[in-house]
């Protein structure tokens, strides 16, 4: 699409490529910084209204400044290394976690005329990259010399790993159906009205009908997944406060820290960003054409990914934890099989078109 | 019972053994308690209890003090669940004074116990919620732990240490809204006690974690001779406020919560989810008894005027106990006819209860070590005395 890299050019035809290179690399982490915060701020106030408690009040207009608040706190914070802890290990992994999440924002299109990448195989490149967490995580926990982070490693090595599984039939199923693993033409292809997004089956008559139970099935596996993938509650094992203490973060402290939960954070916006893309209609407007120039796709993305994101949150504090081998069982014993499932019947769709 | 068979088996596998001290700085160990833990892999082989941590020497501050000046210190035992404390205690010393209290005061000691029985209970629900990892029933909880405290409050003046029972007595009068604290109090236990259920209780994954956890049976309950809901999960048929109606006790109307075989709802006798379950419907009997409590209630006559300003007490000893939150809490007190007593023996509901915890923990997952440990329902003041 040539549309993609249109700030890319733009700034290219008036400096060098190199200049536009490294700014068009820089916008995500313009966006990641501020959305970090609001995402800390949501989670605080959301939790709060659930809880019947009031959340921050003191920092600034309704508490608005509390997410820099904290972050200044974690910045003035003393750097312990453990003298147990494999050094460089140690020192990389917080930056490594960030560099997966932050990687992945690479192919992330925010609307048609903003893509950093439009990589022919980004679908592919956004599962493969926002993987190197579990390596960061693995790193982290076994060179913090301590027992609580090496389980929390394990854990979560364990349950990263299992759950790619339907998440990658997730996306194989939409790249069956759009014939495609370049992630604009998956959302040119569900454009128009929203129910031509691959949640409701994708474009097509009224004959698609069938397929729809089976794409939301696989909709609700990916989130899932997703949340597994995140780490997030009912899946925080790895950071299960109550078992491990903080999982492989227990020997971290300041900002190495608040890397981990920044990492988090992205590693939530990437994965509703993905779920925005394949079934959501990513950029594109659900009103067919209404509303849909660039800026509003901008608006589109924005808003269907913090949605998916407050999903996330919602789901975090309403449920309890799961145990791991219950984890392993959802896993290996329900998603597969019915991904699979939903899979050959995407496919099937995809045949009969 | 099948899946703890199950885990078992896959734990012959031949590996590595990590031994993990849990606490005594530890997040889910209820204060300082200190696990030596044995895992292979995820399961628990080998648990090694340590306690001692919260040592006060109770027993031998109350050698040196007298009978009145042991009050205080009986608070600080289950710091949970006080008034609890306080009363056997007191209970114990009237016997050995051959003393008797008014009416006014009896129902006033059931009123305090049973609210601090809920604010306990509400406690317990609320931290097993939070170790299986459900954050906002915890706070829902707390929030209406909060008025049972503020009506303890107005009774006494302290908030988690009262000091309120004395022998022959109450420390200070009821104030005249009391009955009415008590009634919205009720009233709003009973409407979180469902909106909890409907979160946490009934919760899937919530059940999945904890039923078929940590059975703990008849015998090995009997055994171990525990007490409270942790036996009344079990199947037996054991709370002194039936068994041997102390106080005014036998004048209310309410049911023992036990779990019988074949009445489960869910999991199997003895159980985690079974014992958070008894303490659930415990809340809902002792809202019972304090709305039949308040009706009779008497607004006449002074609570403080029975008090001796110096206990008389005939050399002796006796036992008494009574049935606190976590189980049965008895003291032993000798008197050698002076104004302090000879010695004062403790026996402790967490302390008896927390000795099972190795038999049940074996051949678990490390995670449902943290659930039986949270339904156990165990603080550490009250083990360590």
């Amino acid at each position: 699409m040539e549309t993609t890299y249109y700030i890319y050019n733009l700034i290219a035809n008036s400096t060098t490529e190199l200049i536009a290179a490294v700014i068009v690399a820089i916008i995500p982490l313009l966006f990641i910084l501020p959305y970090a915060l609001v995402a800390i701020y949501g989670e605080l106030k959301i939790s709060a209204f659930m809880q019947d408690k009031l959340g921050p009040m003191r920092t600034g207009p309704y508490g608005l400044l509390q997410p820099i608040a904290e972050v200044f706190k974690l910045l003035q914070k003393e750097d312990i290394t453990p003298d147990a802890a494999d050094k460089p290990l140690f020192n990389i992994a917080p930056v490594l976690i960030f560099v997966g999440s932050y990687a992945a924002f690479a192919v992330i299109p925010f609307s048609s005329y903003f893509a950093p990448s439009g990589l022919n195989v980004g679908i592919f490149f956004a599962m493969a990259i926002s993987s190197l967490a579990v390596i960061a995580i693995m790193m982290g926990g076994w060179s913090s010399g301590n027992k609580f982070a090496l389980l929390g490693a394990f854990r979560s090595v364990a349950q990263i790993v299992s759950y790619e599984i339907p998440a990658a039939m997730a996306v194989l199923g939409i790249a069956a159906m759009a014939n495609t693993l370049n992630i604009n033409t998956i959302i040119e292809s569900q454009s128009g009205w929203f129910w031509n997004w691959f949640l409701f089956g994708g474009q097509g008559g009224i004959e698609k009908i069938w397929v729809i139970p089976f794409t939301v099935v696989m909709c609700v596996i990916y989130f899932i997944s997703s949340l597994a993938e995140c780490n997030r509650t009912p899946f925080d094992l790895v950071e299960g406060e109550s078992e491990l203490v903080a999982g492989y973060a227990t020997e971290y402290s300041g900002m190495k820290y608040a890397m981990f939960y920044l990492a988090e954070y992205a590693n939530m916006f990437v994965a509703a960003a993905l779920i925005t893309i394949l079934f959501l209609g990513g950029w594109s407007s659900p009103l067919g054409d209404i509303l849909n120039g660039p800026i509003w796709q901008l608006a589109w993305f924005v808003i269907k990914t913090m949605s998916i994101v407050f999903l996330q949150i919602w789901v975090r504090w309403t449920l309890p934890r799961i145990r791991v081998d219950q984890l392993m069982f959802v896993c290996w014993k329900v998603f597969l099989p019915i991904s699979f499932v939903c899979f050959l019947a995407m496919a099937l769709a995809r045949m009969v078109q | 019972m099948n899946e703890t068979k199950k885990i078992i088996e896959y734990s012959q596998i031949d590996s590595d053994r990590m031994r993990i001290n849990v606490g005594p700085q530890h997040p889910s160990t209820h204060g300082v308690f200190r696990a030596e833990v044995e895992i292979d892999g995820e399961i628990v082989t080998e648990l090694v209890p340590h306690i001692g941590y919260l040592h006060r020497c109770f027993e031998k501050h109350c050698e040196k003090r007298n009978f009145h000046q042991i009050v205080p210190y009986t608070d600080r035992l289950d710091y949970v669940s006080s008034m609890n404390n306080e009363w056997p205690y007191i209970m114990a010393v009237e016997k050995l004074a051959g003393i008797e209290v008014s009416e006014k005061v009896e129902i006033l000691r059931v009123i305090c116990a049973e609210l601090n029985r809920i604010a306990n209970h509400e406690l317990c629900v609320a931290t097993f919620g939070l170790d299986c990892g459900a954050f906002t029933p915890f706070l829902w909880l707390f929030r209406d732990r909060e008025f049972a405290l503020a009506i303890l409050e107005k009774l006494s003046g302290g908030r988690l240490l009262y000091n309120y029972f004395a022998v022959g007595g109450m420390q200070k009068d009821i104030y005249p809204e009391l009955k009415k604290d008590i009634k919205a109090f009720v009233k709003r236990v009973r409407e979180t006690v469902v909106e909890v259920n409907n979160v946490l209780t009934y919760n899937k994954i919530f059940v999945n974690r904890t039923a078929n956890v940590g059975i703990l049976p008849k015998d090995v309950a009997l055994s171990y001779a525990c007490s409270g809901p942790v036996a009344r999960a079990s199947g037996i048929d054991y709370d002194l406020r039936k068994n041997e109606p102390y106080s005014v006790y036998n004048r209310f109307d309410f049911k023992t919560s036990v779990i019988r075989e074949g009445e489960e709802r869910h999991g199997c006798v003895g159980d985690s989810w079974n014992r958070n379950w008894v303490r659930v419907l415990e809340m809902e009997e002792s809202c019972k008894i304090l709305e039949q409590a308040i009706e009779i209630l008497p607004e006449e006559g002074d609570v403080t005027a029975g008090i001796p300003k110096k206990v008389k007490v005939p050399k002796g000893e006796v036992y008494a106990h009574a049935e606190s939150p976590k189980g049965e809490m008895g003291y032993y007190v000798v008197s050698n006819g002076k104004d302090i007593p000879e010695r004062c023996r403790c026996r402790s509901a967490s302390f008896v209860n927390l000795a099972c915890l190795p038999d049940i923990v074996r051949g678990t997952m490390f995670a449902d070590m943290i659930v039986i440990l949270a339904s156990i329902d165990i603080v550490l003041g009250d083990v360590d005395r």
